[in-house]
């Protein structure tokens, strides 16, 4: 390997640990945009919306339609491209393979169908998340939540769903720096090295975030 | 006011058995500012835990301005502030000022209230440039400023810190001891460094479970060096 590619492949890996990339998607950006002005609610329903025509919808010329919609949608909402681009580059390679599983099957429809499901809800979240602001999202999903207080605290479901969010890109971070501990020890390629830390870790790390919400007071 | 009487702190071993990590401590602190020194895994950490309640005494009673912690846990907390060592696990919320507002939640304002007095506390300690920023991407120091910043937020009367400069390089650390001298609340600090013990207005010494000495943070400091210092020279 040459020096410039063993460069560029170890800059891979430094953005890969950091999370960069997965942190990033879907943050709030401030701004006066159509997307950006609409309630929070129209958003929420309209991304519940789209998840239905999603699942309804058949044939890969609908798909496209509504993956034209969630693109639109992410245009207006004005996420900065690089970070965005960054950040679902994981998920076109899923895509793709999704799709190529589809093809290899003999269904070239279904695998358009397939991928461009998976990126529409994708981009239509991001979309939402980008343009509102997580107090506001907090809000309706406490909203939404009060009928059911008898069962499910809205408060807590809304900081599940917040806690939810914000562990996304910290499991990256605890996956990377896993898997960076077993290569430094030569176990780079043994999936235990990778799997059981990772496990253990992470469920230290929830146990420590629930430590901090008791220290909070949050949920009491 | 923290009272400690005969509070101590008991875990189940590995075997099932009774392991005691803190013997029973009787003490008042009333001082504004209280280090706590001691080796790793002394218990320093149990004894600052039981101020607020995340660690239970199994014998014994701890007060906070006469609440008791197991029975006014809730009521405790709202004035207890507890700052962690890895901010990483004490921030919750994706964004910065998302984070503080989290705090402020529970305090009953208006959404256009509570934003305000965010970006207020973020501007006040420097952070205000940062408010929509992820928290993954902030550096440790800022991390740990904001981890304090979201607990301030909630004006605790006592703020009791675990060791919150030991992630740090010495310019955040320096930072972060400034902003905590210049605090009105009581504090409570566990700590490594030795210079921020020296500046509290006593100190706790803690080894094995016990607390082996309580006064003057300089003679704590004395009393701890002589407790690490080598039994025997090295050859």
């Amino acid at each position: 390997m040459s020096r410039d590619r063993a460069l560029s492949a170890a800059r891979r890996r430094w953005r890969r640990s950091t999370g960069v990339g997965m942190a990033s998607l879907g943050l709030y950006r401030p701004g006066t945009g159509p997307l950006h002005r609409l309630p929070a609610l129209v958003k929420v329903l309209g991304l519940a919306g789209l998840g239905v025509a999603v699942v309804v919808a058949s044939g890969p010329l609908a798909s496209l339609d509504l993956f034209g919609l969630a693109a639109l949608a992410l245009a207006l909402a004005r996420p900065p491209l690089r970070t965005t681009v960054r950040g679902l580059a994981p998920l076109v390679v899923l895509a793709v393979l999704a799709a190529g599983y589809q093809v290899w099957r003999g269904d070239p429809g279904r695998a358009i169908e397939v991928a461009t499901d998976l990126l529409t809800l994708v981009l239509a979240a991001t979309a939402v998340t980008v343009s509102t602001r997580m107090e506001d999202l907090l809000a309706v999903l406490v909203q939404a939540a009060r009928p059911l207080r008898r069962w499910l605290p809205a408060e807590a479901l809304a900081l599940a769903v917040a806690l939810m969010l914000r562990t996304v890109p910290a499991l990256g971070s605890v996956l990377a720096e896993t898997r960076d501990a077993a290569r430094a020890r030569g176990l780079g390629r043994d999936p235990r090295a990778l799997l059981i830390p990772a496990a253990i870790r992470t469920v230290a790390r929830a146990q420590a975030t629930g430590q901090a919400l008791a220290a909070r007071g949050i949920g009491e | 006011m923290i009272e400690f009487e005969s509070a101590g702190v008991v875990v189940p071993g590995p075997g099932g058995e009774d392991v005691r990590i803190l013997e029973p401590v009787t003490c008042t602190l009333s001082e504004p500012r209280v280090s706590v020194i001691g080796p790793n895994g002394s218990g320093k950490s149990t004894l600052v835990r039981l101020i607020n309640g995340l660690a239970l005494p199994d014998r014994g009673v701890v007060r906070v301005n006469g609440l008791d912690t197991v029975t006014d846990g809730p009521a405790v907390r709202r004035q207890v502030g507890f700052v962690f060592t890895d901010p990483d696990a004490q921030l919750v919320m994706p964004t910065v000022v998302e984070d503080v507002l989290l705090s402020l939640r529970r305090l009953g304002l208006s959404a256009a209230d509570r934003r305000a007095r965010a970006l207020g506390l973020l501007a006040r300690y420097q952070l205000d440039h940062l408010a929509d920023v992820s928290v993954h991407a902030l550096s440790g120091g800022q991390k740990q400023l904001l981890a304090l910043a979201s607990v301030l937020a909630t004006e605790p009367r006592i703020l009791v810190c675990d060791e919150p400069t030991t992630l740090l390089d010495l310019r955040w650390r320096r930072n972060v001891d400034e902003l905590l001298d210049s605090l009105e609340q009581q504090t409570v600090i566990v700590t490594h460094d030795l210079d921020a013990a020296l500046r509290a207005d006593r100190t706790l010494v803690v080894d094995s479970a016990r607390v082996v000495f309580d006064g003057a943070p300089a003679e704590a400091v004395a009393f701890y060096r002589a407790l690490a210092a080598p039994a025997v020279e090295p050859r």
